[in-house]
């Protein structure tokens, strides 16, 4: 039981810190422009490394592929036929659970 | 995304909790199994609802569980979890220039960057909008620890979320904000830099690090522009 709480504690106070850094450091000061070019950069950078990690990740590290990308492959013709957000995540669900079901 | 404007003209917390909704509800029962694993992890009643309210972040919770279910030790789940966490760094940092107040109140409101709600929180010039941050990231918590409390008391009652389909949510989700965040070529070179990235670490770097590393693509984005 102690080992569950050393592990809450050190994670939990550990995370926060990490999230906190960014504007404990930068504060109200304006980032040069170069840093703040690469920042703008930074979403389509991210989304992009998430999109293939949370469709094609395995829990343990590595590839899996799976009726994950079956929901992310509905969701792009979602897309591409401008669907709203709502839309286009229940299609993917909706698609994944349906291919599960069937396999 | 277009969101309905308030009188003052940017969007309000409300904006970002409705656009947080859909999958909100992912989240919520996402809460519920890790609740479960948790609990079968021998973390107890209390401790898994500590965790989500204070390290809010899925996925290291579920790799420090499971390291523990597994007798990986302390130390091994710590390190995985922080691992995982790492790029809040990068996120916590773009979103540093949209926090307002003291130094206490900016460090509490970074506690609500979590993928989602960073991702949703992004407008079209490239920086973070604070009211779709705090209103998504709110209801993320909600749902995440309330999910958690769920599954830790009643986890047998709740179906696995990936029966239905919910573990595709996540992936459909940033599919449709990247799409919105590409504007022109130098965001576009991101991108592929940050999946090619990705892609090409997931197997043979531990779970935490393709991401932590993709977000180097930035830099080659920001060169480009």
């Amino acid at each position: 039981m102690t080992a569950v709480w050393v592990t809450v504690a050190a994670v939990g106070l550990a995370t926060m810190a990490i999230k906190a850094a960014g504007t404990l450091l930068v504060g109200d000061r304006t980032l040069p422009p170069r840093a703040q070019a690469a920042l703008e950069h930074l979403a389509p950078a991210l989304l992009a490394a998430l999109v293939v990690s949370q469709a094609l990740g395995g829990s343990g590290g590595g590839f899996a592929v799976d009726a994950r990308l079956a929901g992310l492959a509905a969701a792009a013709v979602a897309l591409v036929f401008r669907a709203p957000l709502l839309l286009v995540v229940t299609v993917a669900a909706a698609t994944a659970a349906l291919v599960r079901a069937l396999a | 995304m277009r969101h309905p404007t308030r009188p003052s003209g940017g969007p309000g917390y409300l904006d970002g909790v409705r656009a947080a909704a859909p999958i909100g509800v992912a989240a919520f029962a996402f809460g519920v199994s890790f609740g479960v694993l948790a609990r079968s992890a021998g973390m107890g009643r209390l401790a898994p609802v500590v965790m989500s309210l204070t390290t809010f972040a899925g996925s290291a919770q579920f790799a420090a569980a499971s390291i523990l279910a597994a007798g990986g030790g302390v130390a091994a789940a710590v390190a995985a979890a922080v691992l995982l966490n790492l790029r809040y760094g990068p996120m916590g940092l773009s979103a540093a220039s949209t926090l307002e107040g003291p130094w206490w109140r900016r460090a509490l409101t970074a506690q609500l960057v979590v993928d989602e709600s960073w991702a949703i929180a992004q407008r079209d010039d490239g920086r973070i909008d604070r009211h779709l941050l705090v209103g998504a990231g709110l209801l993320l918590a909600v749902g995440w620890v309330g999910g958690t409390a769920v599954g830790v008391l009643a986890g047998d009652l709740v179906a696995d979320p990936a029966s239905l389909g919910l573990d595709a949510a996540f992936p459909a989700l940033f599919l449709a904000l990247l799409v919105g965040q590409i504007k022109g070529r130098s965001r576009l070179l991101a991108a592929v830099g940050g999946a090619l990235i990705a892609l090409a670490l997931m197997p043979v770097a531990g779970p935490g690090v393709p991401i932590i590393a993709a977000s180097l693509a930035c830099l080659v984005g920001a060169r480009c522009s």
